[in-house]
């Protein structure tokens, strides 16, 4: 399948630190990456958004809480709602949180430390824009890097999150920061925006990282697209 | 009132506290010769941190005169030694930069930011030369590791080494840890960062051009950090004084930092500016009397203008702070406005401070009066220069004499398995997992190798696969016995390691860590070290192009180990051709290279089992890692090699457990006939490594082996879920791990 054509832009805020890393995935998976500025509330015409990890804005507040007030994100935010394949990686993730386009929200490691691991993850749901290249219940190894990522929701969000699928991927052989039911991401309803706490964009050639497994959450949002015309 | 040079010449007789400062006597009439009247207080404060040990480095540059006078011809030092890093031309266009330096003494009053500043400071010396930094390792010694204060320290430094590191986007590739109680009360936290740049964008600290604009970037100047060169770096612990010096440690703030690298960054790219300098150690003072020495050029500096956290700020406090992620550059007067317009942009502070003039004087006005007017180069350059008086050291003759060879020893298989499990399970040879799961090694998507490996690799060039391998060795317990063998052991174990990735060794950097240069046994020691280095990297043809010097590293009367910490920078052509320290394929031949003999003096064995230290330490053949060096390069560019690791601390058997659990698989070990097997197994002799091939390679890779004069033993097959020495002992993969990885979560968890 050619996905040539589509383009996908990466937002950097200032103290992003992934967000090469992530053009980069976007590059090899076969679309092109557009770099996107926190300071414009231009979208640049792309076809879906990744904000990438980082510490924007040196995360001295809450974990992406002033990157959601930036004009950046005000486009996201419209766009996502209407149906714009959005996905956040880390701090990305943190930030769709804050946004209050995805629920819950990441706080401290239960162990304190920062964890940088390659960690087992489980895909629990393919019906996203972001995993419907990966098998159902794929099991797969991505690295995870971060201080504050432990999942946390009100049991009613989590019932629900659970009854609806909306639980995307699942740490599988130990839980490196205390998340929730061992969540490392989830989705909203609609399935188009997708945060996950660990790092695809790192996982995407055998020679800089464990593996190539994460290459295919790029590779779904290419098939999740309507084929360029 | 502020004291100002009119003030100075009407009253030249006013007491002054240089004591209190920390100049002697001479040195304090050498200013007022200088000057021909008394410094105001401002300059005085200004000579005080120039002229400490930590910015004039006047005891050590007698001996460090040996690093240039002995330098190896190369044709790829771009910059060599005195400028803030040396820059290496790695080919394809682009050039790399690379320094260690210290930040000891903060570390051990505040751990957190001692060492996330440590980090910082390095990164910007890094970045002065035109580079983006691209990677950072630490090295790092405390006391013993079930000491009190040791849970103290380690957490806090390991925490602020990852805590700024990773907020700035910088993959951690390696470095080391290793306790020791002679570091109980003086923590080394010797920080070294990596940058590339394009050939053509080096940028030097010089300040010329008469009307040239003198910028300051980055953040407002603050009361933190004054006079901590010469209050915290150069100046020996005593037991009442740490708490009382908190306020000279400096507070870091890396997402300032980070802005501050891409606004500069871009600032280089489009040629905004003439000459660059960072404020570090002294701050201001420095910056300012560095550059306008360097270019020969004078100054007029309005500090009025100088952003403040605290208004109430005085002007030695202002010109001698060390608030971190500061910057000062030299802008022609037609780009001032292109670089106020893109620090704006970055988020950056920047703030016209002066100009550039040809008066020959550095003049500093305050509140419209002049507070300082000094030649520049009578602070940057022409300080005190010692030749301290050396003696060996009265204990050594006794300390040599008093070697292993009594030390009783295991003998039967079941004592030797027993000594193994616990030498892989003691702090210095353990895993690492739990420090180094602390730090981001994936960041920048260009790590190729990091630790566990013994030397961090990354990819410089993603088109041509140009990378470059580092790594930082250094054996305190050697060096005590020896230090002349023991910085050549440490710069031959960062040579080696570099060499095993398969990348070729091209250039050295150092950290010099020792006690008081006022004692002549600690300064006989450093002179013996450098002359060792010095004569080391002759030898293996690598020069020094920078470092850093580490004295008063001593609590109360007693000094730490001499710690030469040496890296060692090497160059892969193909980063898909590193060599990984442990091989996954079942049935592939391990052979040991190099020659192993009876030596365990300053060996982890004896130190492990026995507490014991003395004797000599191993023989240094650097002629063999030369030799060793070629085969282990060779067998990485022809790609015969599938892994390689360096034997180091604790000889063959602990590398053995490394390799096999890098790799998954165990292994069935023959060790040499010849070897008595606890020799074969714990002896530290140098030069030596030990690979893993394909057995149709094997032959291949021997004769190139036996062309470069490297000895060659066969000594097992990969395989297996166990670790067995015939007919000695076994170990299962699970045991193994288990020993292996539990001590340091155990004791800090």
């Amino acid at each position: 399948m050619t996905v040539a054509g589509h383009r996908i832009g990466v937002v950097t805020f200032p103290g992003s630190l992934d967000d090469r890393d992530a053009q980069r995935a976007v590059r090899l998976a076969g679309a092109e990456p557009v770099p996107l500025w926190h300071g414009s509330a231009d979208l640049r015409g792309v076809d879906a958004v990744v904000l990438p990890g980082g510490f924007s804005y040196g995360d001295y507040l809450r974990c992406g809480a002033i990157a959601r007030f930036s004009p950046v994100m005000d486009s996201v935010v419209a766009a996502a709602h209407a149906g714009l394949p959005v996905l956040g990686i880390c701090n990305g993730f943190q930030v769709l949180c804050e946004s209050h386009l995805l629920p819950g929200a990441l706080v401290r490691n239960a162990g304190l430390h920062f964890v940088c691991r390659d960690q087992r993850l489980r895909v629990e749901s393919t019906r996203t824009a972001w995993t419907g290249a990966y098998a159902a219940g794929a099991e797969i190894t991505v690295p995870v890097k971060n201080g504050e990522g432990r999942y946390v929701a009100d049991p009613d969000t989590l019932r629900r999150l659970e009854q609806e699928g909306l639980v995307v991927f699942r740490y599988v052989g130990g839980n490196p920061t205390g998340a929730a039911a061992d969540i490392a991401g989830i989705s909203n309803a609609g399935g188009n925006v997708v945060g996950l706490m660990p790092h695809p964009e790192h996982a995407v050639d055998a020679l800089t990282g464990p593996g190539v497994d994460g290459l295919d959450v790029f590779a779904s949002v290419l098939r999740a697209l309507a084929p360029v015309t | 009132m502020t004291d100002t040079v009119q003030l100075a010449a009407r009253d030249p007789d006013a007491a002054q506290p240089h004591a209190e400062l920390g100049l002697r006597a001479d040195e304090y009439a050498r200013i007022r010769d200088l000057l021909g009247r008394r410094p105001t207080a401002t300059e005085l404060a200004m000579y005080s941190v120039m002229w400490s040990e930590h910015c004039s480095y006047k005891s050590s540059k007698v001996q460090l005169r040996r690093f240039a006078e002995q330098a190896p011809a190369s044709d790829r030092i771009l910059v060599g030694m005195g400028e803030n890093a040396g820059v290496v031309d790695v080919g394809g266009g682009l050039a790399v930069t690379f320094k260690v330096e210290s930040h000891n003494h903060p570390s051990f009053v505040e751990p957190y930011q001692g060492a996330a500043t440590g980090v910082g400071g390095i990164v910007r010396d890094i970045l002065t030369m035109g580079a983006r930094p691209v990677a950072v390792m630490d090295s790092l010694r405390f006391g013993d590791a079930e000491a009190t204060d040791t849970r103290r320290v380690l957490p806090g430094v390991v925490a602020g080494v990852g805590g700024y590191g990773n907020c700035l986007g910088l993959p951690n590739i390696g470095g080391e840890l290793i306790f020791d109680p002679s570091y109980a009360g003086n923590p080394l936290v010797n920080a070294l960062c990596v940058g590339v740049l394009p050939v053509d964008r080096i940028q030097l600290a010089r300040a010329t051009g008469a009307g040239n604009a003198v910028v300051l970037l980055g953040a407002k100047t603050g009361r933190d950090g004054i006079g901590g060169v010469s209050v915290l770096a150069s100046a020996t612990f005593d037991a009442a004084g740490g708490p009382a010096k908190r306020p000279s440690v400096q507070v870091g703030d890396p997402f300032t930092e980070k802005l501050l690298i891409e606004c500069c960054l871009e600032l280089f790219d489009r040629r905004l500016v003439t000459g660059i300098q960072d404020l570090g150690g002294a701050g201001l003072t420095c910056g300012l009397s560095e550059t306008a020495s360097h270019g020969g050029s004078g100054m007029a500096i309005d500090l009025d203008r100088v952003p403040l956290r605290e208004a109430s700020m005085d002007p030695l406090e202002v010109l001698t702070s060390e608030s971190q992620e500061r910057m000062l550059a030299i802008v022609a007067p037609a780009d001032v406005e292109a670089v106020l317009e893109t620090a704006a942009r970055w988020g950056v502070l920047a703030t016209g401070l002066g100009v550039v003039t040809d008066t020959g004087r550095l003049q500093v006005r305050w509140r419209g009066e002049l507070v300082v007017d000094v030649p520049p180069a009578s602070l940057a350059d022409d300080g005190p220069v010692y030749t301290r008086p050396l003696r060996r050291p009265a204990g050594l003759d006794a300390r040599q004499a008093d070697g292993p060879a009594a030390l009783p020893r295991p003998r039967t298989g079941p004592e030797l398995r027993e000594t193994l499990l616990r030498m892989v399970a003691s702090p210095n040879l353990c895993s690492r997992r739990w420090v180094t799961e602390q730090y981001d090694r994936y960041v920048q998507g260009n790590t190729v190798l990091a630790m566990p490996a013994d030397a961090g690799v990354v990819r410089i060039d993603e088109r041509s696969g140009l990378g470059v391998a580092l790594a930082t060795d250094g054996n305190g317990r050697y060096a005590a016995l020896d230090p002349y063998a023991g910085a050549q052991l440490a710069l031959a174990e960062a040579f080696r390691n570099v060499a095993v990735t398969g990348a070729r060794p091209v250039a050295v950097t150092n950290c010099l860590n020792f006690g008081s240069p006022e004692d002549p046994e600690v300064m006989w020691q450093f002179a013996e070290a450098v002359r060792g280095l010095a004569d080391g990297c002759h030898t293996l043809g690598t020069p020094v192009t920078g470092g850093n010097v580490s004295f008063y590293n001593s609590t109360g009367a007693t000094a730490i180990h001499p710690t030469p910490v040496v890296g060692v920078l090497g160059v892969l052509d193909d980063v898909t051709r590193r060599t990984p320290p442990g091989s996954a394929t079942a049935g592939e031949v391990l052979l040991l290279l190099g020659r192993t003999a009876e030596e365990f003096g300053g060996s982890e064995w004896a130190w492990v089992t026995h507490r014991h230290l003395g004797g000599t330490p191993p023989r240094v053949d650097l002629a063999g890692e030369r030799a060793l060096a070629e085969v282990l390069v060779g067998g990485s560019r022809d790609r015969w090699l599938s892994a390689a690791h360096d034997l180091a601390d604790g000889g063959l058997g602990p590398a053995l457990v490394e390799c096999c659990l890098s790799g998954g698989l165990g292994a069935r070990v023959v060790l040499p006939a010849d070897l008595d097997p606890f020799v074969a197994l714990f002896a530290e002799s140098s030069g030596r490594a030990v690979v893993a091939l394909p057995v149709v390679e094997e032959q291949r890779f021997t004769d190139l082996c036996a062309a470069a004069g490297v000895p060659v033993t066969r000594i097992g097959v990969v395989g297996g879920g166990r670790l067995e020495f015939a007919d000695l002992f076994a170990v299962s993969m699970v045991e193994l791990r288990a020993a292996y990885e539990s001590t340091l979560p155990r004791l800090f968890g």
